[in-house]
């Protein structure tokens, strides 16, 4: 375990440094045109060249590469030429919209998606089964703007229920997070729908399953107590590295609904040239993808008695 | 051995392989779902490659006084707009179909270049091992950690028409929607090819213990032939299934990028865009905006039943 734990983290240190060393390459062609960004497009040349200066932008790459992976490390994570303020204080009320925003739809596509899995599941190939899988099909092949279209033009413009954008501007509020948190539930179930099904349907032909029917059991105890447990197991953990995608994959349903959180301020950076707060969020990014992984495999370990007591 | 040889000469010859293939083809009636998948996709071909034989309107001509109009408003030629006018009285109808050339051009290009670059990677990985893997894997490994959209926009903003190799696509004598084209290709091929490259490694990682590619050594093969002739070909079951799914993936991709107006440039009737161009107009737009997303939604849906039926047969038997 703690060979695993020490390699993934090798390899995760590894591939944060090469990321954010392409995107310092990345970003370093253009910092005339930043300086213009920053200070507006009638600014003198004058004034640009200054403000590179004195924000330390002239200095050769490495150096400002070398300080500013120092400054991550301890906490220091540079200044925002798009804000000017600290990065860090910029991203953390980002990162917690974020976060609430990711955990509503984790919990609500994990509830879905096991139960309707489960279902379909029981009864491999029978005509409950085969609704539920259609349905998952179906809404998967919904690209998160066009849910995104459909629910705004219902629930917005049509029947006048619910707000289109979920910006926040007076505080926050349940009713902005509903549309946001309907696209990417409906956008994502059917992936892990699909996933318990497969997990359930095997575990049911099983042979302890079996065991369970023939030695007379009732059905629903079989379900629960035997097959439950061991069909849970893959889809949970596969589950876990979704969250992920709801950090860092989300920025069209974030852009779409002017929802103020990580995604779409990692996009904005990006767009503005921001290079110390598109590094920062591409290694929160990763740090957060390699712990997913490394949880989703411990979980697994965890859960399997068969690997647990191997 | 003289006689085998006569008997093998013999033998009933086996069907060409295109038969082959429309016979495979034809079991897909077994699976309706599969069948409605193929169904919705050869829909959008048909429009694709019949946009010019069809009496549409032209796709790029405004019309002052029909902005926004809803579904089956009369026209002033005396016909119908039938699914209505965007913010720049646009006929909808003419610009999802030519649209849909656009988007299955570009969308099958960039998924034949990413799988291209992703199965000689991926059999390189996998049949080499070694140092080849572990770079092959590391490389694939630092990309699919990269957040998509990030990855989208370095890649966007450093070979973007304004980057160098814009400006040399653009110097021979291209327009800008190939200059975007290409620069969207290369985009997808980062992020799709490490993808592709991971699951051919991993197919290969099992092929390549077979018998016959032991036989393939022994008799001194070339390695090139060894990857090509006989390790992808019998790697293309599960690689099927994978490219319907990701061609989808991809036209959602490029629909995105077209969303956030980084793809095809204006006036190219590009699904994503036509979304976002008329999204600012709130309510009155309503009727414009939903017209694309259901294109994109039918599109992608039939590509993903299609890859259901196909993967339920090949299952099969």
């Amino acid at each position: 375990m703690l060979i695993l734990a020490g390699r993934r983290l090798a390899s995760m240190i590894l591939i944060m440094i090469v990321i954010s060393i392409l995107l310092f390459l990345a970003f370093e062609g253009d910092k005339l045109a930043l300086a213009a960004r920053v200070l507006g497009q009638y600014s003198t040349m004058e004034g640009r060249l200054q403000w590179l200066e004195v924000n330390g932008y002239n200095r050769p790459l490495v150096v400002r590469y070398v300080s500013w992976l120092f400054g991550f490390f301890t906490g220091d994570w540079k200044v925002s030429a798009q804000f000017n303020r600290p990065v860090l204080e910029f991203l953390a009320p980002r990162l917690a919209n974020t976060a609430i925003l990711g955990l509503c739809v984790f919990l609500l596509t994990a509830v879905i998606s096991l139960i309707l899995g489960v279902l379909s599941g029981i009864n491999e190939g029978g005509l409950r089964d085969r609704i539920i899988s259609v349905i998952s099909v179906v809404t998967t092949s919904f690209p998160e703007f066009a849910m995104g279209t459909f629910l705004v033009a219902i629930f917005v413009f049509w029947l006048d229920w619910l707000p289109g954008s979920s910006s926040f501007n007076n505080g926050f509020s349940w009713i902005e997070l509903i549309l946001p948190v309907s696209v990417l539930v409906i956008f994502n179930f059917g992936y892990y729908t699909r996933m318990t099904r497969a997990s359930m349907a095997e575990v049911m032909t099983s042979q302890y399953v079996r065991t369970a029917v023939l030695k007379g059991l009732p059905f629903k105890q079989v379900v629960i107590k035997h097959a439950l447990r061991n069909a849970l197991i893959a889809p949970f953990t596969v589950m876990i590295l979704q969250l992920n995608y709801l950090l860092s994959g989300i920025v069209v349903t974030e852009v779409f609904f002017a929802y103020d959180g990580f995604a779409k301020a990692m996009y904005d950076a990006a767009l503005f040239g921001d290079t110390y707060v598109v590094s920062a969020c591409a290694m929160v990014a990763v740090f957060v993808a390699v712990l997913s992984q490394f949880i989703s495999d411990v979980g697994y370990t965890y859960l399997n008695p068969r690997i647990r007591f191997a | 051995m003289t006689a085998t040889s006569v008997q093998a000469t013999e033998m009933p010859r086996r069907p060409h392989r295109f038969i082959r293939f429309l016979k495979s083809l034809a079991l897909l009636r077994e699976s309706y779902i599969g069948m409605f998948g193929a169904v919705l996709v050869l829909f959008w071909i048909a429009m694709a490659l019949g946009a010019d034989l069809m009496p549409l309107r032209d796709p790029l001509a405004q019309s002052a006084p029909d902005l926004l109009k809803p579904a089956f408003s009369p026209s002033p030629d005396g016909g119908l707009y039938w699914l209505g006018t965007d913010d720049r009285g646009r006929d909808i109808l003419s610009r999802l179909i030519h649209g849909s050339r656009l988007v299955l051009f570009w969308s099958i290009l960039a998924t034949v270049v990413a799988y291209a670059v992703g199965m000689m990677l991926g059999v390189m990985a996998g049949y080499r091992g070694g140092w080849w893997d572990e770079i092959i894997s590391f490389i694939g490994n630092v990309f699919l950690s990269f957040p998509p959209m990030v990855l989208f926009l370095v890649i966007l903003t450093n070979f973007g028409p304004n980057s160098r190799l814009g400006q040399y696509i653009a110097s021979l004598g291209f327009g800008g929607t190939v200059v975007s084209g290409v620069i969207i290709i290369v985009a997808i091929t980062f992020g799709a090819a490490p993808q592709v490259a991971r699951i051919v490694r991993g197919l290969v990682l099992d092929l390549k213990t077979r018998d016959y590619i032991a036989a393939a050594e022994v008799r001194g093969e070339s390695p090139l032939y060894i990857m090509l002739v006989e390790l992808l070909p019998n790697a293309r079951g599960p690689l099927i299934v994978d490219a319907c799914l990701r061609l989808g993936y991809v036209i959602i991709a490029i629909a995105v990028l077209g969303f956030l107006s980084l793809g095809l440039p204006p006036p190219d009737p590009d699904w994503g865009k036509m979304i976002a161009e008329v999204r600012g107009f709130g309510a009155m737009a309503s009727n414009a905006m939903i017209w694309p997303a259901v294109a994109i939604s039918s599109l992608v849906l039939g590509l993903n039943l299609l890859a259901d039926g196909v993967r339920e047969i090949s299952l099969r038997d």
